[in-house]
């Protein structure tokens, strides 16, 4: 898409990026300098820089108050179990459907494109009642459950990619005599690779995101996760907003690592899941 | 390890690997929208077993009291954010497409606040907004504009925008990462081929950029309103919904667990579920008729 460019539009380009940096940047940057301060100097020092950038007084009593290390525990183990479980519930579903014929796939491949239609967020009250029935209310397996069973997202994702893997492979395995839970195992498995990546970082980002789910039913203390942790700290310490800014730095940093680490497998992630 | 037939294996397969996908798609999202459905025709504290059959009355409730069905309005102001949002997305997607420095840099800036928790997203926005510390405010002042600093979470003329601003914020990177691989694969050569018949940049835009992601704007703008109807975690976190703050969801879920009220909420739930589900399907069609 290179041509001659008007001058004008040059310099408009590079304003209209630049503007939207500071728009992005700008609130991180008044929680970081926040962070640092105390109290009395957040009140009276605006926007300017922190006295003591070593003062990690807050980032300290947000541990020790907020008890954010419990949320990161919880949200951290309640992703790796959702997260592995959808891959393999995911893949094995698309397994079954998209390689053998029988009487009743194209119903079940209906229903879960059916499922998809249907957002959790709008099923939540009487989902309360299921969670109650099942026993599951105030339980981390809550979370993991309802990540795992309610988004169909994964089985869309790999029902499409199985098609793309020719036939030949499975039947040359089978000639030299592999069962078929060993084709699955070391064919189709591996050569799902690619949509197993986007499926983690998908699912990852938005477990991780997630408020309904802990809030509604997970309303124990020691089953906060980040984000029910930080609602809940806020409440309280609502005046202190250099302490808020902490924990703000503290749920912000992990991420931002890994996606500085990550960032081509992240984009090419939401881009594929977003044509899905 | 295996010793039985390609057949019975097939049949073990099939019943190994569906039963549970299938056991969970039934429990939480087929019983769960039946329920719905059932609820939604009762009178019911969401907790005993008094559940009492009053056929459409909840239905009626739902459109008669403006408190209700009105607070879509407040939707509103996200999906309008959204479209304004999904603009600036492909106008960024086009440069950083294009030639221009720093490009990488850019785009990572950006897609940023999409990684970024929404929750504590959320609280630092509320934070920025607050009357006499938030940045806003103090920035305001410190350039002299005293008259500009506003309430911006507790007057109803700008607490919406406000609202709807931080889901702005948050999802412009991410529909402009998913834009920027529509348009990488549009190929090079048509372009190419339109500069040389001597098309202007706006005719090339015109008649090759937007007819060929014609499909994603359509499924992103289609996202976009599907997302405003589902609004809860902004409004919930930053004002709990009051000053005419509060969404559809919000105010369903306030019903069922604030008000006791679960066969009311149901049927609002029910409202929403069939307006999200015409639209997807609307989508569907659209998509549909573009593969033709």
């Amino acid at each position: 898409m290179d041509r001659y460019e008007n001058p004008l539009f040059t310099v408009f380009k590079y304003v209209s990026l630049i503007f939207a940096t500071i728009i992005v940047l700008f609130p991180i940057y008044s929680v970081f300098v926040g962070s640092f301060k105390t109290q009395k100097e957040y009140y009276t020092s605006g926007l300017g820089l922190p006295d003591n950038f070593f003062n990690f007084d807050n980032f300290a009593r947000v541990f020790e108050v907020g008890r954010l290390d419990i949320g990161f525990l919880n949200i951290g183990t309640i992703i790796l179990v959702a997260v592995c479980g959808n891959i393999l519930l995911g893949s094995m579903v698309a397994y079954a459907v998209g390689r053998f014929e029988f009487k009743l796939k194209n119903s079940i491949v209906g229903m879960f494109l059916i499922g998809q239609l249907i957002p959790t967020i709008t099923t939540q009250v009487a989902l309360f009642s299921v969670v109650k029935g099942l026993m599951l209310y105030n339980k981390l397996a809550v979370a993991m459950v309802l990540y795992m069973g309610a988004d169909v997202l994964q089985i869309i994702i790999y029902l499409q990619f199985v098609k793309s893997i020719p036939r030949d492979l499975d039947e040359s395995a089978m000639i030299e005599g592999a069962s078929l839970f060993k084709i699955y195992r070391s064919i189709i498995f591996p050569m799902l690779g690619p949509a197993t990546a986007t499926l983690v970082i998908l699912k990852t980002i938005s477990i991780y995101n997630d408020y309904t789910v802990p809030f509604l039913f997970m309303q124990s203390q020691r089953l906060q996760v980040v984000s029910t942790a930080i609602s809940a700290f806020v409440g309280p310490n609502a005046a202190q907003l250099n302490l808020i800014s902490a924990a703000i730095m503290v749920i912000f940093i992990p991420t931002v690592v890994i996606f500085l680490l990550l960032q081509r497998f992240i984009f090419s992630g939401v881009t594929n899941g977003a044509v899905k | 390890m295996f010793n039985f037939s390609y057949k019975t294996q097939r049949y073990m397969i099939l019943f190994g690997f569906l039963t549970i996908p299938l056991a969970l798609l039934f429990t939480f999202t087929f019983y769960p929208a039946a329920a719905l459905l059932y609820f939604s025709f009762t009178e019911w504290d969401g907790l005993g077993y008094d559940m009492k059959w009053i056929g459409l009355d909840n239905y009626k409730e739902v459109f008669a009291r403006p408190e209700l069905f009105g607070v879509f309005q407040h939707n509103l102001y996200y999906f309008i954010g959204g479209l304004v949002q999904l603009a600036a997305a492909l106008y960024f997607a086009i440069i950083l497409t294009g030639k221009v420095r720093g490009r990488n840099f850019f785009r990572a800036i950006i897609f940023l606040p999409y990684i970024l928790h929404s929750v504590a997203t959320a609280i630092m926005f509320k934070n920025i907004y607050h009357a006499e510390y938030g940045v806003i405010n103090v920035v305001l002042g410190s350039l002299g504009l005293e008259s500009w600093q506003q309430l911006w979470l507790a007057d109803t003329r700008f607490n919406n925008f406000a609202l709807a601003f931080v889901s702005m914020w948050k999802f412009l990177g991410l529909n402009m990462v998913i834009f920027i691989g529509a348009l990488q694969s549009i190929p090079d050569d048509m372009y190419e081929a339109a500069k040389i018949d001597g098309a202007s940049r706006w005719q090339s835009f015109r008649f090759i950029t937007i007819p060929s992601i014609r499909r994603v704007i359509e499924l992103m703008m289609i996202l976009t309103l599907t997302g405003a109807l589902e609004v809860f975690d902004i409004p919930k976190v930053m004002t709990n919904g009051v000053n005419g703050t509060n969404t559809f969801i919000l105010q369903a879920i306030d019903t069922a667990y604030s008000y006791q009220k679960f066969g009311l909420a149901s049927a609002m739930s029910v409202v929403l579920l069939l307006m999200v589900v015409a639209l997807i399907l609307i989508q569907r069609k659209f998509l549909f008729k573009g593969e033709e």
